[in-house]
Parts: C-alpha cells; sequence; structure tokens
C-alpha cells in the first residue's frame, strides 16, 4: 500500500501523461470524500483535494450529525432518492467499519393544535418517500416515551429509523479507504482558477498547478464560484449558519430520541438529540449569511437555542455545557440538490448539498460515478475495497479503556490522558500515526475526542497537545 | 473475568490535598488497607502545577483556592504548590497509605465498589467506606457561553499553568486574563513566567475588591467579555462596558480563570443527591453523603477553597470514616437540609447532621453572586430565628464568607430546612 497524502510543497509535476490525473475531485468534505472512495475503485489515477488542512474541515464537521430516513423529502426530488439509497449504504457501512451509529429514533413533537394537524400530512409525506414505519403516537405514549419533555406537548409522529451517526469518522472512513486504495490526497491546495481545453483542466492551485482529465466539483460553500470558474452561472451558494450548543454527557438520560421539530410558517425550529458520544445536542440556528467564513457564534443565537431548548426539555439548561459550534450550511436557493454533469466539459457539479449531505454521500458518490461514466469516463471494471475498521469511539462503540484484552497486550491502551472522554495514550498514539494523520490539535480532537469533553482541557490539553507536538516532524 | 475483584477498608477517589490528607490520616490510624487512586500519573493535585507560594504555612494563605500570585503578601508563608505536592504525597506514604497512580475510577459497580481501569488492567474494588475527593475545575469558555469564532490560545488556569510549568510549552505574545480574583494573579504570574505579555486583567465587578498588587497588570473593572475573534488563531477579546461602550482587546491569548466547579460525575453517577447550590454532594458536618459509607471531602463539596482547608477536611473525615469502620456511627438520615436565599448561592456543609457535628474550622462556609460589604446573615427555621451575625469583612464571588455553627444545637430534628438569609 503506498499512500500519496501531501499538505505542502508542490504538487506532482504536470508534464507527461502519467503526472495527469485522470479525475481530481475538489472538496474533501463527507461529499467529496464519498466521491473519491467511490472512484477508488476502479483504475484510475484520481486526486482529492482541498483547501483546509484536514478531510471533513467545512460543512461536514459541524453539523446535528443524523443520519435521515428521509421521510421529510421533497418526494421525487432527487435529494429524497439519494437520502434514501445513501441512508442504507451508510448504514451497512457503518457496521462494517465501525462508524459510531445508534438508532435512537425520532419524535417530531407538536407543541400546538396546527403543528398536530400537520402529522398526518408528514406521515403521507414519509409514504410518498418510500418510509412507512412512521406513526403518531399521543401525548400520553409521548410523555411516557420522553418523561423529561416540557409541559404541552401534544403528541408527535414517531419515526423509529431515524439515527444518529459520528459526522467526523465518516469522511475520514471514506478518505481513508480511497488514499489506502491510490488516491492521492492533498491538503493546504486552494483552487484559485481553472483553464480547460479538448483534453481536460488544469487547475491553478495555492500550491501550483495540477493537471486531470476529469474534474468533480464537490466544494461545498465554494461550488457556486468553482462552478463559475467553469463558466456557468447556474445557482449561488448562501451560507445558512446554524449554531449548536452541545451539553454534557450528564444530560444524556434527559433525552431518548432526536426531538424534531414540525416545520411550519415559522420555520424549522431547533431539534434537541444525543449524540453518538454520549452528549445532547440542541440545534441549529438558520441564519442566512453572506460570508462565508462566518463559523462563529453569537449571543443572541445561543439566547435563542436556550430559550427554544428550556421549552422542549426544561432540565437540559440545567447541565453543564460542552462544546458550542456553528457550522454553515450551501443553500441555494431550491429544495434539491444541484448535481449537473457537463460532459462536454468533463466536469461534474455537485452544489447545494444540503444538511442531508451526510446520509447522502455514499449515494451522491454512486450517481457522480454514473456521471462521470455518461460524461465518457472509461473506467473498466470495479475491484473490491480492502475492509477497514475506525476507532470506535462512540458511548456504544467497544472503547479500549473498558477492554482487558487490549490493555493486557499494551497498557497505552489503559493509560488515560484525557479523563473526561476516557481517551487513551493507545488511541491518540494511533491517530496520530494513521493513514491520515491529524494536522491540527481539533484534527486530533476530531479522530479521538481527546479534550473534546467537559474540561475542554484543563486537565489533560497541555498533556494531550504535548503528544501531538512530538508525533510532528 | 477480565476484571479483577478486590477489597479494601477505605478507598480514596483523588490524590490531591484532600484525599492525601485523608489517606495519611487514615493509614496513621490504623483503619487497615487504605487506598488512594488517582488518574492522574503524579498525585498532588492542583498545586503540582501551582509554582506560586503560599501553601501549607501557618497561615496557609494558598489563598482561597490555588490561588495568590507570586510575590504578593500570602507567597512568604508557606511552600511552593509542587513542594506542598510531593508533601503532601510523602506523607500519605509515610503513614501507610496506598497510593495508586494512573489509575481511574470509571463507574460504580455497587454502593461502595466501583470499578477502575488503568495500565494494569481492570479492576472491581470494594471497600468498607470510600471517600470521595475528586476536586473542582475551572469551567470553559464554552460552558460560559462565550460566543465567537474557535481559534486557539484559549486557555483556563489549569491548562496554562501545567503547558508553562509541566511541560514548558510556548504559549503567546500578548495575553488578556479574565478574572481578577487570585487565581487570576495566579494565570498573570505563569503568563510572565512564560514571556507573555498581559494586556490587561478584565472583570465585571466596578472596583478592584482589593489593591493592585502589581501595576504591570492593568485592571479593566466593569467589563464583560461579549466574544472572541480570530480564525488560525486569537485576534482578540471583545468587550462590553458597564457604560455600553463596546472595545476589542488585541491579543493572541485568553486565559478565563476562577468560575469552578465541583467535579461531580462520579457523584452524580453514583445516584447520590447533589446540593442545588454547591453542585456538590450534599453532605452534613461528618462529611457523610445520601449513601451511607460514602464520605466526601475537598473542593468537590465547595468549590473552591485553599489547598490547606480541602487538606484539613481530609484529616477531618478521617474520623467519621474511623466510626463507620467501628461500627459506631450514627445512623443515617435525620438531618435538616440548610438552604440560601439570594444572592447567596451556596452553604457548605448544607445538612445538620444527626448528632451536632460542626463543621471543620467550626464554621460553616458560605458564596455569595455579588459583592456584600459587611453583610448580615441570619439563620431561620420554620421562621423562627436561630442566629444571626454580622460579617466583619467584604464578600464577593471569589471570597466566601463564613459563618459560625453554635446554632445547630437549637435546630429542630423534625423542622423544615433551615434557612440562611442575607438582612
Amino acid at each position: 500500500m503506498t499512500v500519496t497524502l501531501t499538505t505542502s510543497g508542490p504538487l506532482p509535476p504536470e508534464k507527461g501523461a502519467e503526472h495527469t490525473y485522470d479525475v481530481t475531485v475538489i472538496g474533501a468534505g463527507v461529499v467529496g470524500a464519498a466521491i473519491a472512495r467511490e472512484l477508488s475503485r476502479y483504475q484510475l489515477r484520481t486526486a482529492l483535494i482541498d483547501a483546509a488542512d484536514d478531510i471533513g474541515n467545512g460543512t461536514s464537521k459541524a453539523n446535528t450529525a443524523i443520519l435521515h430516513t428521509g421521510f421529510d423529502a421533497v418526494p421525487g426530488s432527487l435529494e429524497a432518492r439519494l437520502v434514501r439509497e445513501g441512508r442504507d449504504l451508510l448504514a451497512d457501512y457503518a457496521a462494517d467499519t465501525g462508524i459510531p451509529v445508534e438508532r435512537v429514533g425520532a419524535l417530531l413533537v407538536a407543541w400546538d393544535e396546527d403543528q398536530l394537524a400537520a402529522l398526518p400530512l408528514l406521515r403521507d409525506k414519509a409514504v410518498r418517500n418510500g418510509y412507512h414505519a412512521s406513526r403518531i403516537i399521543d401525548a400520553d405514549e409521548l410523555r411516557a416515551r420522553e418523561p423529561h419533555l416540557g409541559p404541552g406537548a401534544l403528541g408527535a409522529l414517531d419515526v423509529p429509523d431515524e439515527s444518529i451517526i459520528c459526522p467526523w469518522t465518516t469522511p475520514l472512513a471514506f478518505a481513508t479507504q480511497a488514499v489506502r486504495a491510490g488516491v492521492h490526497l492533498h491538503l493546504n491546495c486552494r483552487l484559485r482558477d481553472v483553464r480547460s481545453d479538448a483534453g481536460g483542466h488544469t487547475l491553478t492551485t495555492s500550491r501550483g498547478p495540477l493537471r486531470t482529465r476529469y474534474l468533480v466539483n464537490a466544494a461545498g460553500l465554494y461550488a457556486d464560484e468553482i462552478d463559475r470558474l467553469l463558466g456557468h452561472d447556474v445557482f449561488t451558494v448562501t451560507p445558512r449558519r446554524g449554531q449548536l450548543i452541545v451539553f454534557d454527557k450528564l444530560a444524556r438520560d434527559l433525552v431518548g430520541h432526536i426531538l424534531l421539530p414540525v416545520p411550519g410558517p415559522a420555520g424549522k425550529g431547533v431539534l434537541i438529540a444525543p449524540t453518538v458520544f454520549g452528549n445532547v445536542l440542541l440545534g441549529p440556528t438558520a441564519e442566512e449569511l453572506d460570508d462565508k467564513t462566518a463559523t462563529g457564534s453569537t449571543a443572541e443565537g445561543l439566547h435563542l437555542l436556550r430559550e427554544k431548548g428550556r421549552r422542549i426539555v426544561p432540565g437540559l439548561l440545567d447541565e453543564e455545557v460542552t462544546a458550542v459550534y456553528a457550522g454553515l450550511r450551501a443553500a441555494t436557493g431550491q429544495e434539491d440538490y444541484r448535481i449537473q454533469e457537463y460532459p462536454a466539459l468533463r466536469y461534474v457539479a455537485v452544489g447545494g448539498i444540503r444538511s442531508t449531505g451526510l446520509t447522502a454521500s455514499m449515494a451522491i458518490g454512486r450517481h457522480v460515478m454514473e456521471l462521470l461514466a455518461a460524461t465518457g469516463l472509461d473506467h473498466g471494471e470495479p475491484h473490491p475495497l480492502p475492509p477497514l475498521t475506525m476507532p470506535g469511539l462512540g458511548d456504544a462503540s467497544p472503547r479500549p479503556y473498558l477492554s482487558a484484552r487490549l490493555i493486557a497486550g499494551d497498557p497505552a491502551y489503559g493509560t488515560l490522558v484525557c479523563h473526561c472522554e476516557q481517551v487513551t495514550l493507545g488511541e491518540i498514539r494511533d491517530a496520530l500515526a494513521s493513514t491520515i494523520p491529524p494536522n491540527s490539535l481539533d484534527g486530533l480532537r476530531r479522530r479521538t475526542r481527546a479534550r473534546g469533553g467537559r474540561c475542554q482541557g484543563f486537565y489533560c490539553g497541555a498533556a494531550v497537545r504535548a503528544l501531538f507536538e512530538e508525533a510532528r516532524p | 473475568m477480565t476484571r479483577n475483584a478486590r477489597e479494601v477498608d477505605v478507598l480514596i477517589v483523588g490524590g490531591g490535598p484532600a484525599g492525601l490528607a485523608a489517606g495519611a490520616e487514615l493509614a496513621a490510624a490504623r483503619a487497615g488497607r487504605v487506598e488512594i487512586l488517582e488518574r492522574e500519573r503524579e498525585a498532588g493535585g492542583i498545586p503540582r502545577h501551582c509554582h506560586h507560594g503560599g501553601f501549607g504555612g501557618r497561615l496557609d494563605r494558598s489563598a482561597y483556592a490555588w490561588a495568590s500570585a507570586a510575590g504578593s503578601a500570602y507567597a512568604r508563608k508557606g511552600t511552593s504548590g509542587p513542594v506542598y505536592a510531593r508533601r503532601s504525597v510523602a506523607a500519605a506514604l509515610d503513614a501507610g497509605a496506598a497510593l495508586r497512580t494512573g489509575v481511574t475510577v470509571t463507574g460504580w459497580a455497587g454502593p461502595r465498589t466501583v470499578e477502575t481501569s488503568g495500565p494494569a488492567g481492570l479492576e472491581r474494588i470494594t471497600a468498607r467506606a470510600v471517600v470521595l475527593a475528586t476536586g473542582a475545575r475551572e469551567r470553559p469558555r464554552s460552558a460560559r457561553l462565550i460566543p465567537g469564532t474557535r481559534p486557539p490560545g484559549v486557555y483556563t488556569t489549569g491548562e496554562l499553568q501545567q503547558a508553562v510549568h509541566l511541560y514548558g510549552q510556548r504559549i503567546g505574545t500578548r495575553a488578556v486574563v479574565v478574572g481578577d480574583e487570585p487565581v487570576g494573579h495566579a494565570a498573570a504570574a505563569t503568563l510572565r513566567a512564560a514571556g507573555v505579555e498581559i494586556v490587561a486583567m478584565v472583570t465585571g465587578r466596578p472596583s478592584p475588591p482589593f489593591r493592585l498588587r502589581s501595576p504591570r497588570t492593568p485592571l479593566l473593572t466593569g467589563a464583560t467579555v461579549t466574544g472572541l475573534t480570530g480564525r488560525t488563531r486569537l485576534s482578540g477579546v471583545e468587550l462590553r462596558h458597564d457604560d455600553g461602550r463596546a472595545t476589542t482587546l488585541r491579543c493572541d491569548t485568553v486565559v478565563l480563570t476562577g468560575d469552578f466547579v465541583p467535579d461531580h460525575e462520579l457523584a452524580r453517577r453514583g445516584g447520590l443527591v447533589l446540593d442545588p447550590g454547591t453542585r456538590g454532594p450534599a453532605y452534613d458536618a461528618a462529611y457523610r453523603t445520601s449513601r451511607p459509607g460514602v464520605f466526601a471531602a475537598g473542593n468537590l463539596l465547595h468549590a473552591v477553597e485553599r489547598a490547606g482547608f480541602a487538606a484539613g477536611e481530609g484529616r477531618a473525615v478521617a474520623v467519621p470514616v474511623l466510626h463507620r469502620l467501628a461500627g459506631t456511627d450514627h445512623p443515617a438520615g435525620g438531618g435538616r437540609p440548610l438552604v440560601v436565599d439570594a444572592p447567596l448561592r451556596w452553604i457548605a456543609p448544607n445538612m445538620t447532621g444527626p448528632d451536632g457535628e460542626r463543621p471543620h474550622g467550626g464554621r460553616f462556609v458560605l458564596c455569595t453572586a455579588w459583592r456584600l460589604p459587611r453583610p448580615l446573615l441570619l439563620v431561620s427555621q420554620d421562621g423562627r430565628e436561630l442566629h444571626r451575625e454580622r460579617q466583619l469583612l467584604t464578600a464577593g464571588p471569589g471570597r466566601p464568607l463564613t459563618l459560625g455553627a453554635d446554632w445547630v444545637d437549637r435546630v429542630d430534628p423534625d423542622g423544615a430546612a433551615v434557612r440562611i438569609t442575607v438582612l
């Protein structure tokens, strides 16, 4: 296994056929990584490039971490189909690779008569989306299943297959498998310009030129700008900011399901959901912005979330907050994805992948592969990818600190470094030596949970930083 | 079975000042197998990385928490934190306590049975008495709900001190210290030791509670942190001043000091009743929690007091633990809860005992949400006055007040909760 992963210096030279990539995917978020993984099954020279220093470093790292059923998608839309297909693909993939997933189910809680009246319509919509397991439950059953819910809930739509998933392990698994199968990953590689000709494209990047025959634009928030570099003016990405509050693990017992709002005229509202790490998530806000870098939280946003959260699960507000973050969703003013192939250009644009992108990622990967084939890419026969096992970071995963067998084999798995999240020296060491190692403390946190707990580094921050700095050349 | 099961007489969870002192006292009293579990590689607790003086002197003014800055009046007495920590460890070992570092209690498997994980494997330890001494931590930026971006360069004092004193890490060039309690001055001293320029110390208080010891630290009063800026590195701290002005201090480092919370996870996971004020286990003057045979000591009970106070509690908890081991303890229950009215936030201990014990040092400790110049405290039960007491000093959020305890004999064991009010 030869791994090509670069983070600095010039890209492979452009001259000569052996230095031309067959396909280059711009954007190593969950969608780009899934596309790269799909491409890696074929005898192709593929590059995956990203402007950031890590995979999944944009929209993919700051979302609500839900594996959707697609019950509430727009029936007949591309999104509805890819979410439905992607959900099954990702659920199976997660089971195979150890990506933390918990099928906790969702309840769409109705707080007034209008919302209650909307539940049958939502159930019918679910059926039109091919999802038949949802049903309406009354206030008593709702209370019995969610005893910490605030007063006034009238009923709910029960969607038992909605699940929670680790949003960081998923793109990392895709990219790891892709890179191990020969995909070149170039990080810190920002696209500046594209020049297209009969033979393909020459990309000008912050790390020099890159030549490719086919191009896939999976650049998330920047997909519109790259689309324009290729001469199109089809869509505009308006960043929609979602601020989220993560509560302490001691709050986990307050919430059994993903508690979804009933969409209505007042907007989509906020949800409360458990996370696979055993925390509780409250959010997101939905703020239309111009600035694609505005990933900060605001006092107003946090206040709004707390007010809404207080009504849904009042006890939640008494718990300590572990983290606050904000992510930007790539809204395009259309209630569907914008995936478009351009055969003459040997180019596929993958735009407008909204909050369902995590769920749909693997189906988007397959779909893009079909579109590339339709644009003339000769890809040959697929070969199976070697199996992959990701570190079990989830609350329900077999964690090393609880494994007598692992500890007996290597005491580093019994040496706890991050106490709040029970992260061991062995896990940190493994992450630092992994196929796609972290380039920052945040990257290490996403791979291990180290310093991601309630103390946020009060106890372990300096020790974790020391391990990280030791491992870097 | 992959988990090794053992039994001990006393299990102490946490090897900081309180846990080590409890271990030393109990081992010296021949309490049988006394075992202290410490999850860090080195025992000693917070003092390990407090390189300022003031620990364990006659005045033991390690000054409200692990606090006072180097060069302060307090620092002339006592010793430095690391020396204090080493002495505390040596005292426990010399007395015959077993100290096991790098061992983490991961949960409960019975009323006085815990599960542990460490490099040597997994264990299940059952004790005749358990003492929880898990301490307290500063609330980080997220728990304080400070908005803005999430760049590197944001510290608590605990992380800062470890980074500088235990690991010699590079910190930054210009820092803002949030909080002007003694712990804030300790953070400032650590920053200076690391060669970091201090832009300002920021506090929401209208005026400093004591005269500035160091003119090198500009103090901004009446200011609240409203946001952090910066992307790859912190670039500024946004402030709102009491007069409505908004400013931004340019800096690459910010240290959020004080605002301690007890590390109560193990207590909560064990189903112990918590006090709503302290958020530590509810306990009486004999350090009894709601679970028979489970005791607590140190800053888990009241975040936070100075190291010497926690150690004193560690020594004091030995007496009720020995009674427990001898079967001469009072039956549980019968105590009345102590509740406080705003602006008081909590009182510790927060139960009266069944046998009229006085708290450590003969006085209760109270915490207030805002500054109170020479407050008058009233203790009452069912509208009946039990005690009133004028404080001689000004109390504030980082400066606990204390209350005499002789009135506990007048508490009606069948009456309502005892109420403490500021008149």
